[in-house]
């Protein structure tokens, strides 16, 4: 096990917020760390970009430490990271949680067949190095992360047969509408729209079969009563995102309908922890920069230089509780998962038997729903929506990590 | 309003729910009244053994008289319930742990159970995973594995066949005179109350010699062929009985989904649900010694969970005041659930059980009754 | 223009530019599935971020490693389910 510092202001997730965040704390002139576990700095909204504000990360006078996932928080001011198979020990005065949100789904009959991705996913496969000229995409779900990933598509050559939005036409219209008292939102909204205007955009339209033998050749999607079939090669499916809050819960912190509570400092329910971005709430790029930067300089000791930054975040929170009125799941889709729909991927427990059983816990214990590795982060949303249960606080390891990872003291025994 | 019953059962775990089967196919109109879920405690927590002890006459008596019960019981379990007869292997670690294992295997013999000693190449040979250097061991053939919190519920519901009322997110408030008030408001009249609530028995009857243990466990992502047998060091016996505040032993356990079960650990005194880190790593060191590559393995979940220990380490099973007991299992709550049931059950009804019930009674124990 | 990296899967030689996941690489090679669930099902990488686990192989023997979140390196061993 190595130390991988001591820090004034330790910062997890290097996304939009966490960036935000890093730099305004460095610029303070505290010490700044910032552990993130993916290969590169970005998180999902900038990943594989050469995006300003990573370089601006670079440039600051902060620790960065890419490729490293956070599994425990052992005792107050310490957290295990795993990195290239070595336990990392990190220590801190401060901690701003940015760790960012994961995308929802909800299990419709073939979802998971080879074809199937998430939205936020596909986008993220590419960028990892997979060429896509030339293939057929539909892209279904909701929320504007649709529109980014249909143009990113797009833009890489494939051919995206139809965007499917749950949200109805009047929803979306009232969030263009209310887009107006965002000018340079409308702007990027229109230029958007503009770059798709060859592909078709169906609104009140959602996915109800996958179909393929071994991988997916056709998506069967709903609307207005009718159901139509259109073949292809890639479905990117997502219906929004859920907050990543399995730290902030380790750490004991207060969380409100999945995300975790800030007060207006950004500071968390514990003591000396903070936390932005989505892991605070649902809220886009621009609300997480500077909920970011109220983070960083709040922990860095000026709260001063955060407070320039209210009314800027009271806009950004408007402009997010519109989106989040806009794109507010319809109760049909309650109804995707047939009898036989895998919604434990990691297990393969079925929504026939899930909706007999009383709760998450009990789900867990009958039907193994949640004990595969990916500790329910997948399910466990999934049930939440479908059926309003709440999942249990968090353990450790965050994450699965070796045996040897456990063994690694950092604490002072 | 009122619920009626020959006998309530507070408690829903394997113990209490094997009870309520039992009472039930017996004709006796049951209540049973869990907390929270069904299985959901230490038989949710637990490593789901079932295994014949050898620590004790009485102890080997309750033990195999259960296993006797599991292994008729099996055929009609589900799937889901994975049992399996992998047997239990306690490793020898050096020429002295081998001795022992000469006289624990002359010990089962004479008793009638099977087993077979191993050398060091024939366990090698057995365990592959297990490391170098140690002396041999000894299978007890024909123990078991279940996945409990899935049996709890199977018993549950072949009881609630038979007309138990069986109810969950029931906690009991008031009990007197055979009338027991719910949290809700709701009451019961029972003939007679059976305790079985685990480690918070004492909570309902203070003064109860029961203390909560704590344990705590680890399991694997999937790797199946990594291990075959339950895996125990001959040490187990020594933290299991000691009195010791915190004690570790190496056993380790296969599930049939390929996951290995990573265990053990005893502790009095923290009752907080967390996990207990410093136990926990000394626990994973202590199996990584005799199994190196479980260094390797990923780790998906660990958790916790309480024991309810009694001080000669035999269950509390019988009257006690206008109670009845069936408690204070300790690590065998799995393995003596069916022995335990119809111990109970003979006593309730007046026949002559299987094996004497005396040494199980609480009245053996200061606070007992 | 760098020069290709060669990895093997199931032995297979397969190159790929570098800086190109594990997950890309494979799916590029029209493998979209690289993994059978608990019951023998076929699949592939969902979520593209390191969370869903359905992206895992054995890369030079280990299991259970995230295609998505690991780099192809020149002669890796990738085995699929």
């Amino acid at each position: 096990m190595s130390s991988g510092g001591e820090f004034g202001v330790l910062v997890v997730g290097a996304g939009p917020a966490g960036i935000a965040a890093a730099c305004a704390a460095a610029g303070c002139g505290a010490r700044v760390g910032v552990v993130d576990e993916n290969l590169a700095p970005g998180g999902q909204v900038w990943r594989g970009e050469a995006h300003p504000e990573i370089d601006r990360l670079r440039q600051a006078n902060a620790k960065v430490l890419s490729g490293a996932a956070v599994f425990d928080a052992p005792e107050p001011g310490l957290l295990l990271a795993v990195a290239d198979g070595r336990t990392i020990a990190l220590r801190y005065q401060r901690l701003i949680l940015a760790t960012g949100a994961r995308e929802l789904w909800i299990p419709f009959p073939g979802w998971d067949l080879p074809g199937v991705f998430g939205a936020g996913g596909l986008q993220a496969l590419v960028k990892g190095g997979w060429d896509i000229r030339g293939r057929r995409v539909v892209v279904a779900g909701t929320g504007p992360l649709l529109l980014a990933a249909a143009d990113y598509f797009r833009k890489c050559g494939a051919f995206v047969a139809l965007i499917a939005e749950q949200a109805a036409k009047p929803a979306l219209a009232r969030f263009a509408a209310g887009l107006l008292s965002h000018p340079g939102k409308a702007g990027e909204a229109a230029a958007l729209r503009w770059r798709l205007r060859n592909v078709e955009y169906a609104a009140s339209c959602w996915p109800a079969q996958a179909r393929g033998d071994g991988a997916l050749r056709s998506v069967v999607l709903r609307e207005a009563g009718r159901e139509r079939e259109i073949e292809c090669d890639l479905l990117a499916c997502g219906f929004g995102l859920v907050p990543n809050a399995e730290l902030g819960m380790l750490i004991g912190c207060r969380t409100s309908r999945g995300a975790i509570e800030v007060n207006e400092q950004q500071q968390c329910s514990v003591d000396a922890i903070y936390a932005a971005g989505e892991v605070t709430g649902i809220g886009g790029a621009e609300l997480a920069q500077v909920e970011g930067a109220i983070a960083g300089f709040c922990a860095a000791g000026e709260p001063g230089r955060a407070r320039e930054l209210f009314a800027a975040r009271a806009r950004a929170r408007r402009f997010a509780e519109s989106m989040a009125r806009a794109f507010a799941l319809r109760p049909e889709l309650r109804a995707l998962p047939a009898g036989d729909t895998i919604v434990c991927r990691c297990e393969d427990v079925v929504w026939g038997r899930l909706r007999t059983c009383e709760g998450w816990r009990h789900a867990k214990l009958q039907t193994r729903c949640g004990m595969g590795p990916c500790q329910g982060r997948v399910c466990g949303s999934s049930l939440e929506y479908l059926l309003g249960w709440r999942r249990d606080g968090a353990r450790p390891p965050l994450v699965p990590v070796a045996v040897q990872r456990m063994l690694d003291a950092g604490g002072r025994d | 309003m009122t619920l009626a019953a020959d006998i309530a059962i507070i408690g829903g775990g394997i113990v209490g729910a094997a009870c309520a089967d039992a009472f039930s196919r017996e004709g006796l109109r049951v209540v049973v009244l869990e907390a929270a879920l069904a299985g959901g405690g230490a038989t949710a927590a637990g490593m789901g053994h079932i295994v014949v002890m050898d620590d004790s006459e009485a102890q080997f008596a309750l033990t195999r008289y259960s296993r006797e019960l599991w292994d008729a019981l099996a055929p009609e379990l589900p799937r889901e319930a994975e049992f399996e007869r992998r047997g239990t292997l306690w490793v020898a670690a050096n020429a002295a742990e081998l001795d022992v294992v000469h006289r624990k295997a002359a010990w089962y013999r004479e008793r009638g159970v099977r087993v077979e000693i191993l050398d060091e190449a024939s366990l090698r040979a057995a365990e592959p995973n297990l490391r170098h250097g140690l002396a041999g061991g000894l299978i007890v053939v024909d123990d078991s594995v279940i996945y409990a919190p899935v049996v709890a519920q199977w018993l549950l519901d072949r009881a609630a066949a038979h007309g138990s009322i069986v109810r969950t997110g029931a906690r009991v408030a008031a009990l007197r005179n055979g009338r027991l008030t719910l949290a809700d408001g709701e009451t019961v009249e029972a003939g007679r109350v059976l305790c079985a609530t685990g480690a918070a028995a004492a909570e309902l009857m203070p003064g109860l010699p029961v203390r909560p243990r704590k344990g705590q466990l680890a399991i694997t992502g999937r790797y199946p062929g990594f291990v075959h047998h339950q895996l125990i060091e001959l040490g187990y016996l020594t933290s299991a009985h000691g009195h010791s505040n915190e004690s570790v032993a190496f056993n380790i356990q296969p599930r049939a989904t390929g996951q290995v079960l990573i265990g053990s650990s005893r502790q009095y005194g923290d009752e907080s649900v967390g996990v207990n880190r410093p136990l926990l790593r000394r626990m994973l060191a202590r199996a990584i010694e005799y199994m190196p590559r479980l260094a390797g393995l990923s780790v998906i979940r660990a958790w916790t969970g309480f024991r309810a220990a009694t001080e000669d380490k035999l269950p509390l099973l019988g009257p006690a005041g206008e109670l009845l007991l069936a408690t204070g299992h300790e690590g065998l709550g799995i393995t003596t659930a069916l022995g335990s049931a119809a111990l109970l059950s003979d006593f309730v009804l007046g026949r002559k059980p299987a094996i004497p019930l005396e040494p199980y009674l609480p009245s053996r124990l200061e606070g007992g009754c | 223009m760098p020069d290709p990296i060669r990895i093997r899967v199931d032995g297979a030689v397969i190159e790929t530019a570098p800086g190109t996941t594990v997950s890309a690489a494979l799916l590029a090679s029209g493998r979209l599935a690289t993994r059978r669930s608990v019951t023998g099902m076929p699949r592939g990488p969902l979520c593209g971020m390191g969370i869903c686990y359905e992206c895992r192989v054995k890369v030079d023997g280990v299991e259970h490693v995230k295609g998505c979140q690991t780099l192809c390196r020149d002669g890796m061993e990738v085995q699929l389910d």
